[in-house]
């Protein structure tokens, strides 16, 4: 092997969206040698695209507000399969990440007195369920992910942290103890490939929505730290947990935000009705997004649905009137007169659940150490690798996370991840070295695709994979259906380890990108129909029409799954929050 | 439909070049540019262009369309497409990497340059800093920039003086901090613009507020710091 071009920080984020640019700040604030590699211009990362707002009991509209009951709400919402003490550490840390934010600018929208404005979503409530619908999530407008985003990026300027802005990770680079000591790395606008090494790396490379053909999110949401951990031999939790979010653009998958459910909008029927008043006779159109998006694919499997096809549903937001609309949510009205055709100060928009969240992923400790099992089933930190925001597992969203609750997330384990790495830099870890083979493995996927001379194309492979996925593992999923996608999956496979880089330039080549990106979104597609066939109940986003109920004598834990047998192992939820009693498993009701 | 498209990869053209593709639009569908492009890449997985969200508001995919800088994924291609022809260029005015990529260093430097971050020199409080909702309402078209680069590469300011000249995008960071009730460096910042280029070199031509795929005013902007430029000199 070439010599190769090598970088040494101490800290190194891979992604720079908003955990990714959390991290980062507390580390450059420290003044650790702190680089992010991302592969697009960090505002251009899929936080951007985060609308409704962040949910946080900072007791601006309710004075008696408590964090409590926003934990209460999110252990609730997420099953009972989020772990409490993640939970807690979210839920009571949240008001000074919140603020923190606000300090560095973050253009929030306000109340009468001035303070952050708080509107209502999904799954909240008062005094731990009994005291009606709460209203917690702060928002700038409808832009609350581009304010916040774009915050985070100044407030980086500032810091001073080094930016390696389109440069693309490839792979983890492993030792032979196991030790993560960095990444390989693809300069995309020259092509040169590079050894990152770093004392901590920290995966904060966002979700991977786009192994489903309907989705929200952006092109590049590809799962590549995920699939990185995967061939590194690391386990991913809770990866058959995929959020479908209810109100997607019909046809196009564009989101539209919770916070027009929580605005007082709602969703109707072919025949007018709201039908939501069936379902979910309390919360109605704010039960939790699982619970909302089953009860419209019922509502259009029982023909019920709207349009010619029937195939969608309609949110209908022009009672409101248009000074609420054009204050409160000004990019819905872009968006729907874009994408929709339809302007919703006038007419409903068409919508469908459309595939929105991972809530699964790479399995952390509260304060951002990935983890694995040792032989005897026991928890075990990798030394090296950390992991924050949508790409981790810590588990605060469990089988289904609350509207607002992952832009908290983001902040929250950003912070924590970049103090941890922060007080072990300074303990002194040591840097880890990687041997020639080492590299050479992490090299090995790049060599492939730069060596393919023939086979079926990125493009195609990809669809297909995307179409199974939708086909066989959507909102309700079946023994029958799952077993047929496995088999096309493992076809995948082959496939795509024969498939053809035809462009094998150097500068600024998109298609290798693309290419690798594949890789990635068939090995989260691959986990995700493993764990999803092996969990055999319903719970949160998860559920089987082969089983209905919730089991909670095998299945109130995580799935862990391993990529080299394949496995499926289970893993303990954690039951023991520090500050308060712990939150019992009851029926989930909205 | 025919699309004309701007074609250089460094490591093999010794120039540019317009090369035409051909492509069958479905029916009854309306294609955004980029779903065009997406569909042109399928053709050449070589044609490289940036794109991310594919809903107008991460900022990735300007490029100039026949004659006009815009988002490649909320421009309808009936929109902009003449007698069944399309052509795309790069933004105008930067290097160009690759095809319709550009490099915008001197744009994101224009950026840093105004120091595009809130400075307040009191501690902060142990909640937020209150703001009422009239001050917050002087950020409302400002905010929503999404770096897109559209305006300032449609600027013949910027073209001329991409060093010098801080250019639309800049100066409505600008404005957005001088404008926010609790930043308190607006002397500090007004000092930094009051040379002749920074500011100044703006002449009005507004092609920045005919481009912004946001709908943005950068003009107003300008105008505003030039007042809080005499404002303050008098």
């Amino acid at each position: 092997m070439a010599a190769l071009r090598k970088l040494e920080f101490d800290g190194l984020i891979v992604g720079g969206g908003g955990a990714g640019l959390r991290a980062a700040l507390e580390l450059a604030q420290s003044g650790l040698q702190t680089a992010v590699i991302s592969k697009v211009f960090p505002t251009r990362s899929h936080t951007v695209s985060a609308q409704g707002g962040i949910t946080c009991a900072i007791a601006s509209e309710d004075p008696d507000d408590d964090w409590r009951w926003h934990m209460y709400d999110t252990v609730k919402g997420s099953d009972y399969i989020g772990d409490q003490d993640a939970i807690e550490y979210m839920c009571s840390e949240g008001p000074q990440a919140v603020f923190e934010l606000e300090h560095m600018g973050l253009p929030f929208s306000r109340t009468e007195s001035g303070r952050i404005y708080q509107r209502p979503f999904g799954g909240q409530s008062k005094d731990y369920g009994k005291g009606g619908q709460a209203a917690r999530t702060c928002a700038a407008a409808d832009r609350t992910g581009h304010a916040l985003l774009h915050t985070l990026y100044q407030a980086n300027v500032k810091s001073g942290a080094t930016f390696l802005n389109e440069w693309f990770a490839v792979d983890l680079v492993k030792n032979q103890d196991g030790a993560v000591a960095g990444v390989i790395a693809i300069e995309i606008e020259t092509g040169d490939v590079v050894y990152v090494a770093s004392r901590a790396t920290v995966l904060a490379t966002g979700g991977a929505g786009r192994i489903y053909a309907s989705t929200t999110n952006a092109l590049m949401n590809t799962g590549d730290g995920v699939g990185m951990a995967l061939r590194a031999g690391f386990p991913v939790q809770d990866i058959e947990m995929w959020q479908f979010h209810p109100t997607g653009i019909a046809g196009a998958g564009v989101l539209v935000t919770e916070g027009c459910r929580g605005e007082g909008g709602y969703l109707i029927n072919k025949d007018g009705e709201r039908f939501m008043e069936r379902y979910a006779p309390t919360a109605k159109d704010l039960a939790g997004r699982d619970v909302v998006a089953r009860s419209m694919i019922i509502e259009i499997l029982e023909g019920r649905g709207c349009g010619e096809a029937g195939d969608h549903v309609l949110l209908k937001l022009d009672h409101l009137g248009e000074t609420v609309l054009n204050s409160r949510l000004p990019g819905i009205l872009e968006l729907s007169r874009t994408f929709a055709h339809a302007d919703p100060v006038r007419q409903p928009i068409p919508v469908v659940p459309t595939c929105h969240y991972m809530m699964g992923g790479i399995p952390t400790q509260v304060r951002g150490q990935a983890l694995t099992q040792d032989e005897a089933g026991q928890d075990q930190a990798i030394e090296g690798l950390y992991a924050a925001g949508e790409a981790a597992c810590v588990s605060v969203h469990g089988a289904n996370r609350l509207g607002g609750n992952s832009l908290l997330d983001l902040i929250v384990f950003g912070r924590a991840a970049g103090l941890h790495i922060e007080q072990a830099v300074r303990q002194g870890i040591s840097r880890r070295e990687a041997s020639e083979s080492d590299l050479e493995a992490a090299f090995a996927r790049l060599a492939r695709w730069n060596a393919s001379s023939s086979g079926e194309s990125v493009a195609a492979l990809k669809r297909e994979l995307q179409n199974c996925m939708q086909a066989s593992f959507g909102v309700f999923r079946t023994e029958e259906h799952m077993r047929k996608g496995i088999e096309t999956l493992k076809g995948l496979r082959e496939r795509i380890n024969r498939a053809h880089l035809p462009d094998k330039s150097n500068a600024f080549n998109t298609a290798r990108l693309e290419a690798l990106e594949l890789d990635n979104l068939f090995e989260v597609a691959y986990a995700t129909a493993i764990a999803a066939e092996a969990r055999r109940e319903s719970r949160g986003a998860h559920a089987r029409e082969d089983h209905q109920q919730r089991d909670d004598e095998n299945w109130l834990c995580h799935s862990l799954y391993f990529p080299d047998d394949e496995r499926v192992a289970k893993r303990t939820v954690n039951f023991q929050p520090a500050t308060v009693p712990v939150f019992e498993p009851m029926e989930r009701k909205y | 439909m025919q699309v004309s498209v701007y074609r250089y990869d460094p490591d093999v053209d010794e120039a540019p070049e317009m090369r035409d593709m051909s492509i069958e639009l479905p029916e009854g569908k309306e294609l955004m540019v980029l779903d065009l492009l997406e569909r042109l890449k399928e053709q050449d997985p070589s044609l490289s262009y940036r794109r991310s969200c594919r809903e107008g508001v991460c900022g990735s995919d300007g490029i100039n369309m026949n004659g006009l800088n815009g988002l490649a994924c909320i421009t309808p291609v009936s929109q902009v497409a003449k007698r069944g022809k399309l052509t795309l260029r790069p933004l105008p005015g930067l290097p160009v990497i690759r095809d319709l990529v550009v490099d915008m260093s001197q744009f994101f430097d224009q950026f840093e340059k105004v120091r595009p971050y809130l400075i307040n020199d009191q501690p902060p409080p142990a909640q937020e800093r209150l703001q009422s909702p009239e001050e917050r309402a002087e950020l409302d078209g400002l905010y929503e920039c999404i770096l897109c680069g559209c305006c300032s590469t449609a600027c013949p300011s910027f073209w001329w003086n991409p060093d010098k000249f801080v250019g639309p995008a800049g100066l409505l960071q600008a404005y957005r901090f001088l404008a926010d009730s609790r930043d308190t460096a607006s002397a500090e910042r007004l000092r930094d613009l009051e040379d002749p280029f920074s500011v100044f070199r703006c002449r009005g031509i507004m092609n920045c507020v005919n481009v912004c795929p946001k709908g943005l005013n950068p003009t107003r902007a300008i105008g505003k710091i030039r007042g809080l430029l005499v404002k303050q000199g008098t």
